[in-house]
């Protein structure tokens, strides 16, 4: 048995163990959808972090860094900074006026059916989409971390697949709360060791390494050997759209992340807003710490390893695991390996518990059954049977799209849903006196349809690519695409706006505009918010 | 309606109207804007600085600064900027949480009084 597998199991072992102690403690809705409100700050300020701290951070900015240099280091830059609009504008008007999810806000003045079912749906796109990039890029890069051992694709997407839904359908919120608190701590371990071990390798002196970065010779797709200097912008973002797409992304990041139902359903985890705050503020410190040591992990990659040698032995996304083997040997591989597959698991179940928390909330007792529990309990059942239903999905399409699949774009997607459809939404219903149900509803289906039509048009999706592009790289449309950026935040994000405000101004709705002060004290106060529950 | 009948704290229509037309509520309010509406416009204009910089200015941004060059500064400066500006928020925070309190308590004791 390798070292990467022992310490996969250890990990396993320890998330399993963490179940079986939550899954004594989640009986009953807020104990299993919120871990009964008693969540520390801090530690849902590290599993804020452990829950947004996908692989595609972890390896991926880490690989793009070491291919492509600063213009990877500039995409890290937005990931943090979203945090402000979640700190600022969402995190304690939603703690202070819902119980479970995003809905509940929007359902509080406006008419909860058809906004629940559109919030719901919506929320089930973005998390299995979401969800499924984990899966693929999950089973993937196990299988290659794993390769010694034996593992497939097909068994790591598997085994993924039923950690994520054990965690969910036994441990609830509390359970997937620690698996993420876990995980962040390792990451942050495994990252910090690593930049500690790249300044020992320049003798701890910046000069040294950024004179490296400033001369990292490879051989490009031509074959000829280049030297580039990796802090000089435009080796990724290149004209005439390079900017324009990264200006894109930038609004999908800084209002998505207000949007993701993963992280917002984190705040319902907290006692009050004002801890809501505090956690946002931990989650700050954690995720922009992590994404400064980029510089040490991706460039550490570009000049100890080179990209050379990264893409003989799997490719960009293996740079840090690469550079962790060439710093200190096999078992610092091994244990950044098991942080990696520690990392994507944590996403996972937090994805899962906030469709599933949607599903049974939202659409299965506020929608089907109008608000009424048939019986006590049953919103927790309903929970239980749908993490296991949306688990077994993904684990499904994962294994049909298979390892080669591209699925980078999904994560565009799902940020873009967030930003172009939930956020404008959440916003106009807590601030704008005069919006209504049909603005909610048109915002939300702009919001998800224009962002779903423009990745389809976009690159992600159309290209026409020479005869020798093996199938599976091959674009779906061979067509010049219609939209020229990977990212459709900068269209799709103002046609929700327009969609939610001009569905409002064409109807009145009398009931949505005199609960407006109820909503707005309640979320500005405070004021009989949802409280912690005593075990 | 189903979601009003879980909430902890209940009140008529014409109270709801009372506090928010309050001058505590008003005050509170002021106080908020004051801060989230400048901040959320500077961390914007600033963010994006950077992309649309990069993206339109790359000679300038490539200037060395010592070891490394304006470009991987500013990347950087936007890590700072944003946890000053978490921070300055947490601060501001405490006054609304302290109105907040006086506007809650009023509430709970007007009620209490009905």
């Amino acid at each position: 048995m390798s070292t990467s597998l022992i310490m996969f199991l250890v990990f396993i072992a320890i998330t399993l163990g963490i179940t079986y102690w939550a899954s004594r403690r989640s009986a009953g809705a807020s104990a299993y959808f919120a871990a009964s409100r008693q969540i520390k700050g801090w530690q849902n300020g590290v599993a804020v972090a452990g829950d947004y701290m996908s692989a595609a951070s972890f390896l991926g900015i880490a690989g793009i860094i070491a291919y492509q240099g600063y213009d990877g280091f500039m995409f890290s830059v937005g990931w943090l900074v979203a945090y402000l609009t979640v700190l600022l504008v969402i995190a304690e008007p939603l703690r202070n006026a819902g119980k479970y999810t995003m809905a509940d806000v929007l359902a509080y003045r406006l008419k909860p059916r058809p906004v629940r079912a559109m919030a719901s749906l919506s929320t089930l796109v973005v998390s299995t989409f979401y969800m499924i990039a984990q899966m693929v890029g999950a089973g993937a890069l196990v299988a290659l971390l794993l390769k010694d051992s034996g593992i497939t694709f097909h068994t790591a997407v598997i085994g993924v697949g039923i950690l994520m839904i054990v965690y969910v359908v036994f441990g609830g919120m509390l359970a997937t709360t620690w698996v993420q608190i876990v995980k962040a701590i390792l990451l942050m371990a495994g990252t910090i060791l690593l930049s500690i071990l790249v300044m020992a390798h320049f003798g701890f002196s910046f000069g040294a390494f950024f004179d490296a970065v400033s001369h990292v010779s490879y051989h490009d797709k031509t074959g000829a050997l280049v030297t580039k200097d990796f802090l000089t912008p435009g080796l990724r973002y290149k004209p005439p759209y390079g900017a324009l797409d990264l200006i894109s992304l930038g609004v999908a990041l800084i209002f998505g992340t207000a949007g993701l139902p993963h992280i917002l359903v984190r705040f319902y985890t907290v006692p009050d807003a004002k801890t809501a705050r505090h956690s946002v503020v931990w989650a700050m410190v954690l995720i922009g710490s992590f994404y400064i040591m980029t510089t040490f992990l991706g460039f550490g990659a570009a000049t100890v390893v080179g990209q050379d040698y990264i893409k003989t032995h799997g490719g960009n996304n293996m740079s840090a695991p690469l550079l962790a083997q060439a710093l200190a040997g096999n078992v610092f591989f091994a244990f950044i390996s098991a942080i990696a597959f520690a990392t994507i698991l944590a996403v996972v179940a937090g994805l899962t518990i906030s469709a599933t928390t949607s599903f049974a909330h939202d659409f299965w007792t506020n929608v089907i059954h109008k608000g009424v529990e048939r019986k006590p309990g049953e919103e927790v059942k309903v929970a239980r049977v749908s993490a296991f239903v949306v688990g077994a999905a993904a684990i499904a399409i994962a294994i049909l799209l298979g390892p080669t699949a591209n699925v980078a774009f999904l994560v565009a997607l799902a940020f873009a849903v967030a930003a172009s459809g939930n956020f404008p939404v959440i916003l106009l219903s807590i601030f704008w006196r005069r919006f209504n149900t049909a603005g909610a509803v048109a915002g939300l289906a702009v919001g998800l349809l224009s962002s779903l039509a423009l990745i389809i048009v976009s690159p992600s999706f159309m290209g026409i690519d020479p005869p020798t592009v093996a199938a599976a790289a091959r674009h779906l449309i061979q067509a010049k695409p219609l939209f020229p950026l990977e990212n459709p935040g900068i269209v799709s994000v103002p046609l929700g706006f327009l969609a939610a405000i001009i569905g409002t101004l064409l109807s009145r709705e009398p009931s949505a505009e005199s609960r407006f002060n109820e909503l707005l004290v309640r979320s500005n106060t405070g004021l009989g918010a949802e409280k912690a529950v005593a075990h | 309606m189903a979601e009003a009948a879980v909430k902890n704290f209940q009140t008529t229509q014409s109270e709801w109207d009372r506090i928010a037309a309050s001058k505590e509520f008003q005050d509170l309010m002021a106080t908020k804007r004051m801060f989230i509406v400048p901040a959320f416009i500077f961390f914007v204009v600033y963010y994006f600085a950077l992309p649309v910089l990069v993206g339109y200015a790359p000679h300038f941004m490539s200037t060395k600064v010592g070891a490394v060059n304006i470009a991987y500064l500013f990347a950087l400066s936007q890590f700072f900027v944003a946890w000053v500006i978490a921070g300055l928020y947490v601060k501001a925070a405490n006054d609304f949480d302290r109105l907040s309190k006086d506007i809650i308590e009023k509430a709970q004791d007007a009620k209490g009084a009905n």
